[in-house]
């Protein structure tokens, strides 16, 4: 369990490996199936091709979109793809990155299906046994043509197969596995090279624009989670002030504004501590309507990359007028090369 | 469990040692490959050769470039090579260490393959049966009708009924298993006296100047890979503050004049717990200053001097009262 547990987190710690994970799993999951899949000739001329070119051709298909429902980023390519301008400008290369990401890793099962389909042989034998050339196995004259192409097919099953004086099954068998086997190879040679190709000669020509489209994917990615948090908290919070206010509004009482914090009481300070972080996890956003409109507006409307400076207290729209005593004096500088703080001169009602 | 997690750390520890752990995986894997494979020999003159060869000859290719495709060292060495000079000299040595480093762990899969193929014998015995001058051995059979060259092809099938009741069979298959495998061990010799060899002469060679491309390959490793990491919490940061931006955005502006009260006096553990979060932004703040960081990163990359900022100056802050008396000072 702790073994389990362990690989878990490592997994999760990182998208891009915990994709790989999912990847890995079902390129095993495909050879498992293919191996505990009883494959069964039909050794009939009509069926013989549909049946072993279905079993070469289908489940890729099959696994290739599973692949696609598996993956989390499908949901957010769909999304960034289909929102509305609002605030922010859409690149069509950071679109273009997530889907070739998505794709390369939903084609390595259906890869892993055929590469094993075709050393394996059985359904190359199946579909091509009677396009054999008949002259090199033995000796056919006799046979009219129906009667070649029925014992053709027959030739993947071993206990149907009836002519062994006229042809040799096992001679037929062992050349069409070769070449199903030669064809595996070249396709996994293939595949690699082309994977090759892309991952190690890319480099050559867009390493700068490659830089900046792994970290806008990556940003969008990661803006969705936080968002979602956000929520999430903003509920919470939401929920537990408005069963507050309601509560107070029962009682009569009202206790927000008189806490003078000269005895320190442990609980009452950690609660004005959780009842303050709660307002302050609100972020201002008190009214159902202003929900509505932030989740609304989160699609139509995205906002623009840029963030305010903040101020020391974080609240951006405090006035930081001078002249009133007790306000505070401007707001911190963000200078790229020095620390934030500087010397400040603070004046309190004391 | 315990085991596991120290082997695991000491492997990621470092970025070689990362490296070489793949490298011996990809080795093991191209054994399991070979063991699994179900070879499976034509028996018929036109094709036993290229069959065999092409069994014994191109996975150790796949091999190869996938051991090219997963080594993290192909992208520094490649990148390193093809960036523009910028405020950093080029190196040509440590693109060199580089590309052999990667070179000599490729090697090591297809090296695994190719000997274990002669050791095991099945693909020679294919490949060269043809080739056997059957005077040597006795018992050929020679009522079948089947001209020599077919029949020599057909060793390797062992199912096949013409080698019935002989020893044709077995002691041409003998003999040219014990070919490959004399083939193999000494291919096995040969590398091993080279890798020795080069083992031993290297450090007759400017050690010095090793030392050096040693140390800057792994630095650039290390660099990339923090220039990652850095991206990735500065896209965090970026995206929680926009998101907190968003929502205050959103709600009506108001304006507060009232007197500093307790609750909205920055507390010192809240104004540290901003600042540590801030850290990661660095003052990058904005789409375009994103961009053109990422830009600059490989158009011109900066000097190895970080002198300024290991040693720059901490600023002290000063609290004082409005008579002048120090209520609190980090000095």
């Amino acid at each position: 369990m702790d073994k389990f547990r362990m690989m878990f987190q490592f997994l999760q710690s990182n998208q891009e490996s915990f994709m790989n994970g999912i990847c890995g799993i079902m390129a095993l999951a495909s050879a498992q199936l293919y191996s505990s899949f009883e494959f069964n000739c039909p050794c009939m001329p009509e069926y013989n091709y549909s049946y072993g070119i279905g079993m070469l051709v289908i489940p890729p298909i099959w696994f290739f979109l599973l692949g696609f429902v598996l993956n989390n980023n499908v949901s957010m390519l769909a999304e960034e793809w289909r929102r509305p301008l609002g605030q922010r400008g859409k690149d069509p290369t950071v679109l273009r990155y997530m889907f070739c990401s998505i794709s390369q890793r939903s084609l390595i099962a259906p890869a892993v299906w055929i590469t094993v389909t075709l050393m394996d042989g059985k359904s190359f034998l199946c579909a091509y046994s009677m396009d054999l050339e008949v002259s090199q196995f033995g000796n056919t004259s006799g046979f009219s043509e129906e009667d070649l192409t029925r014992l053709l097919a027959k030739i993947p099953c071993k206990h149907l197969f009836d002519g062994q004086d006229v042809l040799s099954r096992e001679a037929a068998t062992r050349y069409l596995r070769c070449v199903s086997q030669a064809f595996g190879w070249l396709f996994l040679l293939l595949i690699t090279l082309t994977a090759f190709m892309i991952r190690a000669i890319r480099p050559c020509f867009t390493q700068a624009a490659f830089l900046k489209t792994k970290y806008w994917s990556h940003y969008i990615d990661i803006e969705r989670k936080m968002f979602d948090e956000t929520c999430t908290e903003h509920a919470k919070s939401f929920a537990k002030v408005c069963i507050q206010q309601y509560f107070e509004s029962i009682s009569g009482e009202m206790r927000s504004f008189h806490r003078q914090r000269s005895d320190d009481s442990d609980d009452d300070d950690d609660d004005d501590d959780r009842h303050k972080s709660d307002e302050d996890k609100l972020l201002g956003i008190r009214a159902q309507d202003d929900m509505n409109k932030v989740l609304w507006n989160w699609h139509t409307c995205k906002p623009a990359l840029s963030l305010r400076k903040y101020d020391v207290s974080g609240e951006a729209n405090i006035s930081a007028s001078t002249g009133q005593n007790g306000l505070i004096n401007g707001h911190a500088h963000h200078e790229d090369s020095i620390q934030k703080k500087e010397w400040a001169v603070y004046y309190s009602k004391v | 469990m315990d085991r596991l997690k120290l082997v695991l750390q000491y492997f990621q520890s470092n970025s070689e040692s990362i490296s070489n752990g793949i490298c011996v995986i990809l080795a093991l894997i191209s054994v399991k490959l070979y063991t699994s494979f179900d070879f499976n020999c034509p028996c018929i003159p036109q094709y036993n050769k290229m069959y065999a060869l092409g069994v014994m000859f191109v996975p150790p290719i796949i091999l190869f470039l996938l051991g090219v495709l997963i080594n993290r060292h192909t992208g520094v060495m490649m990148e390193e090579w093809l960036r523009p000079e910028g405020n950093r000299a080029k190196n040509p040595a440590v693109v060199k260490y580089l590309f052999s480093a990667m070179m000599q762990r490729a090697l090591l899969a297809p090296m695994v393959w190719v000997l274990v193929t002669l050791l095991d014998g099945k693909c020679f015995i294919c490949a060269f049966s043809m080739s056997v001058d059957p005077k040597h051995f006795t018992g050929m059979p020679n009522t079948t009708g089947l001209d020599l060259v077919r029949i020599l092809a057909k060793v390797p099938c062992k199912e096949d009924i013409i080698f019935r009741n002989t020893t044709f069979r077995k002691a041409v298959s003998r003999y040219l298993r014990c070919y490959s495998q004399a083939i193999g061990w000494s291919i096995l010799l040969f590398l091993i006296l080279l890798g020795a060899g080069a083992r031993l002469v290297k450090p007759c060679f400017n050690h010095a100047a090793f030392l050096q491309t040693r140390y800057w390959s792994n630095y650039l490793d290390i660099e990339q890979k923090l220039f990652d990491e850095t991206c990735v919490l500065h896209a965090r940061d970026f995206a929680r503050k926009c998101v907190v931006q968003f929502f205050e955005g959103m709600r009506e502006d108001e304006v507060v004049r009232l007197p500093l009260s307790y609750g909205l006096r920055p507390r010192k553990g809240r104004a540290e717990d901003e600042e540590e979060e801030e850290e990661h932004l660095h003052g990058i703040t904005r789409q375009e200053q994103v961009d053109h960081l990422l830009h600059t990163w490989h158009q011109c990359k900066p000097e190895l001097d970080v002198t300024k900022i290991a040693y720059r100056p901490k600023v002290c802050i000063t609290w004082e009262d409005h008579n002048g008396h120090t209520l609190f000072s980090d000095v």
